[in-house]
């Protein structure tokens, strides 16, 4: 890799009075990729993605994102990246397109009328863009939330726990998302609880854990940190979520309700 | 200064602008108390009230608009409150915007949010007899002073909304403003009040305000009312634009 890493933390370490959150967290992440950032809840990494988007100053330690360092450089920084917090960001009362166009206005663009329109075909949202954002569902403002983020093309896209609490149907939505964004050349940090979506995203994960990192590696790599995998035979059952996905699948092209199997 | 400033400024004042377009319910509620305490006061206890040859609904009226935009900044506290908690805050603050815009466009709309009751308020006062023979100058006079006014309690409003921990506590800090026009001479001329009360009540700034707009209606003359009464604005509003702005850097930092 000849390239300079999109995001470049060294040594960053943040308490909050005597709480250490952060104790010393590297890592790099290279340009186009998707990194997961793997921890249990108060690992410390909404602290992490709340410094590495300016929001808070890190107490020591460096990080630079785009090149620009975060802590004197915040303006360059904002310019190059978009936040997707925990919990979505958006306007009850304004309607999805106008929430976009808000947006769109807020990142001085030219054509904001043109970027909502299709920014929610995009994601899926054009039937429902005329409605107010109060009356979305989870999945639709978590959408909704994503689209915001994307306005600009910001190089350098954090997104912060983007599937809690999605419905399996939401959550593969989101997940195609992401992976469109990385194919387009986007650099992707993302944090989760979910091992899975670790699993099915990122071309790098490392595990937070009480402020540091375990672990950083691929998917295989981490996996030959364990003895090697013997082989068991196993009955292969649908898991619930193939049925469930399966059945809501099926109902979508009519079935008759409730349907005995 | 960032040169994004006003635009900026612009379009969040557009967006809670759209918010209290359609929630007008927060421009009624704000009008309903000074209302309901304008015919409380003038129907039922005003006859009670000496007020010399004054009618008492125009002696009334000036401090019941400041009790009408003591109301409405709780409002500006609760929407600036509700921005913070629901991260849509955040979303602005890691955006490559001008940093203050997200409070000037709340305070921007307090100031129309206030006006549009005040109008409401206004406009109650004239169905109940209240006449002012003052010509266009001096309602713009009038309008300058109340403009200050909610501006310096706007600011104020800033602080409890940025300060926070829940709800409640952001419209909370207002309460205690509604009540200050009550030892005041906006109700009842002071000259009958006990000695340390009428101290207060001519030493504090709900009295010097009530009186300017009062004279200004009434086409008399101001006196070193209007000085005290700008004194007062432009001190308050200094003094909660610089708590507010350094509550807010450090918030953002």
């Amino acid at each position: 890799m000849t390239l300079d890493p999109a995001i470049h933390v060294q040594g960053v370490e943040k308490s909050f009075k005597d709480v250490h959150v952060l104790r010393a967290v590297d890592f790099d992440v290279a340009r186009g990729s998707i990194f997961a950032l793997l921890g249990s809840n108060g690992a410390g990494k909404t602290t992490l993605i709340r410094i590495l988007s300016t929001l808070l100053k890190a107490d020591a330690g460096s990080a630079v994102v785009h090149g620009y360092d975060v802590a004197t450089q915040a303006a360059e920084v904002r310019e190059s990246i978009s936040l997707t917090g925990q919990f979505a960001a958006v306007d009850e009362i304004l309607t999805g397109r106008e929430n976009l166009v808000l947006i769109a206005k807020l990142r001085h663009l030219a054509d904001r009328g043109g970027t909502a329109d299709a920014l929610l075909a995009r994601v899926s949202l054009t039937d429902g863009g005329g409605r107010r954002v109060s009356t979305y569902s989870g999945g639709m403002r978590r959408r909704l939330d994503i689209a915001m983020s994307l306005i600009g093309g910001p190089p350098v896209i954090f997104l912060d726990e983007p599937t809690t609490g999605l419905d399996p149907q939401a959550r593969l939505q989101v997940w195609a998302a992401v992976r469109e964004l990385a194919a387009g050349g986007t650099t992707v940090l993302l944090t989760t609880q979910y091992l899975d979506e670790a699993e099915a995203l990122a071309d790098r994960i490392a595990i937070l854990h009480q402020g540091r990192i375990l672990v950083n590696g691929t998917l295989t790599e981490l996996k030959r940190l364990l003895p090697p995998a013997k082989v068991e035979y196993v009955e292969k059952q649908p898991t619930l979520e193939d049925v469930f996905l399966a059945v809501i699948g099926r109902s979508a092209t009519a079935v008759p309700d409730g349907a005995d199997l | 200064m960032n040169k994004h400033l006003f635009g900026d400024t612009a379009t969040l004042l557009g967006r809670s602008l759209r918010h209290i377009l359609r929630s007008p319910d927060t421009i009624i509620t704000t009008a309903i108390t000074p209302i309901a305490m304008l015919l409380l006061f003038v129907y039922v206890f005003g006859g009670a009230i000496d007020t010399g040859d004054v009618k008492y609904v125009n002696y009334l009226l000036p401090g019941i608009l400041l009790i009408t935009v003591a109301s409405g900044i709780a409002y500006t506290a609760y929407r600036l409150f509700l921005d913070l908690q629901g991260g849509i805050f955040e979303r602005f603050q890691s955006m490559s915007i001008a940093r203050s815009a997200v409070l000037w466009g709340h305070v921007l709309t307090s100031v129309v949010a206030n006006f549009a009751s005040l109008a409401l308020v206004v406009l109650v006062a004239l169905l109940m007899g209240f006449r002012s023979s003052a010509g266009v100058l001096t309602w713009l006079g009038v309008a300058g002073i109340l403009a200050l006014f909610t501006l310096a309690l706007t600011w104020l409003a800033v602080i409890a909304g940025l300060a926070a921990k829940s709800t409640d506590g952001a419209g909370g800090f207002a309460y205690p403003i509604i009540f200050l026009p009550f030892i005041s001479s906006a109700f009842v001329p002071t000259d009958r009040m006990p000695g340390p009360v009428r101290w207060f009540a001519e030493h504090q700034p709900v009295t010097s305000i009530v009186n300017t707009i009062r004279n200004l209606y009434a086409e008399q003359a101001v006196g070193n009312d209007i000085w005290a009464a700008l004194a007062w604005c432009v001190g308050v509003l200094v003094l909660a634009y610089g708590i507010a702005m350094m509550v807010y850097r450090r918030k953002i930092s």
